[in-house]
């Protein structure tokens, strides 16, 4: 187990470093160029040109890369082009609201979600199960900056019971993390139920009805162990769209957190803030799926065999 | 009422798809006393999996449903009972092992776990002591006890039958429906649980509903036989009437198909035909398109059970002497 803990954190490099790869190969093919964006448009072209050589901009590509993963080895993701403060610090100030509003929206996703499924699974080809089945769909359809505009309408502007921006108390955090985790749970919803339906034709679980269990407990001891497997890969998968997904969410409800520093930073070319939200961003949902293997282990001992 | 210990009376059980009402146990009729050995044969589809668990009440619903009958056990009758009364019943005086032994053990319990939990829902125990049971009854049946905290999947297709046997045992019921108990595993396998099962069945005096295919399991291990065929017992007779004087024309035709140690022969001889399709069974004796002495009231009647001899009765009408018998020819 130990082993193949290890293992996994030392494939968080190659992880890493194809990811940086990607995005500074895509910040070096868009155009605009960050010495003129530094010093404005009006700037004289010696001086952008001068700007140019100083910030390394005219090594080869390649070169380019070398040297900013080596600084980044030694912690310096470098500074912002727009506020030339550490982007490092940057991120760091800014990653806990949007780890916090993933986290948020993942517990929802599951509480609602788990529950949701196994009840439309237990009540399959019932109303219940139909209403759920209908409700998830909508949830998955339904584009995130929309479905926020409309919470923010309904329960901000009409009701008045909730704040439809910033970060200060909890109460500001419920609606975003109700619009981020709406189409998780809906995911959730529907793989609970699928994966339920599975396993309750088993016959490990007539195995179990034949001994004399009531049926609560086949539902919840017997079955849902082994339906939960499957659920809790796409519960790892999701929080990567969360984290990532939260961009729409930070924007539309101005949410201090890591999505929307990324947005601005595109705009801005300011590629060192845009690779280090990548590389934070990267490097939790690496961190996230590789606690989702390691739980696997608790859930089927089949695979808990395998790691030893 | 009835006094026996098991009485399946006129039981009919169909399974209702859209592609059209599979008629899966048609009017069965069989007893069973209490300490005896019956063996349920018949080919797949026959019906008999599918009788065993309606006497669980474990039908799959929907799309199963027992439509019509009645059965008794121990003089009550099991389709009044309510969930919470079967229950108690279940794993407790009746309980089943099933046919296939890789899937019946839930995969991420221990089998310890698994035996212990049917001993703390039917029997006063702490877990404790349930736990300590669960690892005798491991030994019961030939695994060591210290295996106890080991997950199925590391155990072998014959010990994982091993620990379904213990589990079916666990509350020395008074009934074991075994299902195809030894069709998945190696015939060297087959051998050790069946001796098992019938040594165990002694020791707790357990009277058990076999069902199989083979009618060798059948001799060695049963008291009494029905032969099932398209959701009817066709024949129903102790082992030494059905095996010296086989009357139904498919039983007769089911000993015609295995082929004799002694005799030299270059083709086997099985039953002609096909068993029918169960959402379209023919009409009258369903087995008389495949029968050699049908005639037409074969097609149009069906045949009421007739008592040949005590304890030996067949649902044919070559014993109401309605129907002629033909010479075979050979």
């Amino acid at each position: 187990m130990h082993k193949y803990v290890l293992r996994r954190l030392l494939l968080l490099i190659p992880v890493v470093l194809g990811v940086t790869f990607l995005v500074f190969g895509i910040m070096h093919l868009t155009p605009g160029d960050p010495a003129k964006l530094k010093l404005g448009e009006m700037a004289p072209p010696e001086q952008v040109e001068a700007m140019r050589e100083e910030m390394g901009l005219n090594d080869p590509f390649l070169i380019q890369y070398a040297k900013y993963v080596g600084n980044a080895l030694k912690g310096d993701f470098g500074r912002s082009y727009s506020t030339n403060r550490e982007v490092f610090d940057e991120v760091m100030s800014r990653f806990p609201a949007t780890l916090k509003l993933a986290v948020t929206a993942s517990i929802i996703s599951i509480l609602i979600g788990i529950p949701a499924g196994i009840i439309s699974a237990t009540k399959q080809y019932t109303l219940t199960d139909s209403v759920t089945m209908v409700l998830a769909l909508i949830g998955v359809s339904m584009p995130v900056f929309w479905l926020g505009l409309m919470l923010i309408l309904l329960f901000s502007v009409n009701l008045g019971w909730l704040p439809s921006s910033g970060s200060q108390t909890l109460k500001h955090l419920i609606l975003p993390a109700v619009t981020l985790g709406l189409s998780s749970t809906a995911i959730i919803t529907r793989m609970t139920r699928s994966s339920m339906l599975e396993v309750i034709r088993q016959d490990y679980i007539r195995t179990a009805r034949a001994k004399g269990v009531s049926e609560r407990v086949v539902i919840n001891k017997h079955a849902l162990k082994n339906a939960l497997i499957p659920v809790v890969t796409v519960i790892g998968l999701q929080f990567g769209n969360l984290l990532g997904g939260a961009v729409l969410t930070e924007s539309v409800f101005s949410w201090p957190g890591v999505g929307r520093l990324m947005v601005e930073a595109i705009r801005q070319k300011d590629t060192p803030t845009v690779l280090a939200s990548i590389v934070f961003i990267s490097v939790t949902f690496s961190i996230v799926n590789l606690c989702v293997d390691i739980l696997y282990a608790f859930l089927d001992p089949r695979i808990k065999s395998q790691y030893e | 009422m009835s006094n026996e210990f098991l009485k399946i009376e006129n039981l009919h059980i169909h399974y209702v798809t859209q592609e059209g009402t599979v008629k899966a146990v048609n009017g069965i009729n069989l007893e069973l006393e209490k300490g005896e050995s019956l063996g349920l044969v018949g080919e797949t589809g026959a019906g008999k999996t599918t009788t065993a668990l309606g006497v669980l009440r474990l039908i799959p619903d929907p799309p199963g449903k027992i439509i019509d009958g009645n059965i008794y056990f121990e003089g009550k009758d099991v389709l009044d009972l309510t969930e919470e009364e079967m229950r108690k019943i279940r794993g407790n005086k009746v309980s089943m092992i099933f046919q296939d032994p890789m899937t019946s053990l839930n995969p991420v319990m221990t089998v310890g776990e698994q035996i212990a939990e049917v001993i703390e829902i039917h029997e006063d125990v702490t877990s404790a002591e349930a736990k300590e049971k669960s690892k005798e009854m491991l030994e019961l049946v030939g695994i060591a006890g210290n295996r106890s905290n080991e997950y199925p999947h590391q155990f072998s297709g014959g010990m994982k039958q091993r620990v379904v046997i213990a589990i079916a045992l666990a509350c020395s019921p008074e009934l074991l429906i075994a299902d195809e108990p030894t069709t998945a595993l190696d015939v060297t396998i087959q051998a050790q649980v069946l001796d098992l099962m019938k040594n165990l069945k002694e020791e707790f005096n357990t009277a058990m509903l076999l069902i199989t295919h083979d009618l060798g399991v059948v001799a060695e291990a049963c008291d009494k036989v029905a032969i099932m065929y398209a959701g009817e017992i066709v024949e129903f007779a102790t082992i030494e009437n059905l095996f010296t004087d086989p009357k139904h024309p498919y039983t007769v035709g089911l000993f015609g198909s295995i082929p004799n140690l002694e005799e030299e022969v270059d083709r086997l001889n099985p039953i002609k035909g096909l068993m029918p399709d169960p959402t379209e069974l023919p009409s009258g004796c369903k087995f008389h398109p495949r029968c050699p002495h049908a005639e037409a009231i074969c097609a149009e009647k069906q045949p009421g059970d007739t008592d040949v001899k005590e304890n030996h009765r067949v649902r044919c009408f070559l014993y109401t002497g309605e129907v002629e018998r033909k010479e075979e020819e050979k």
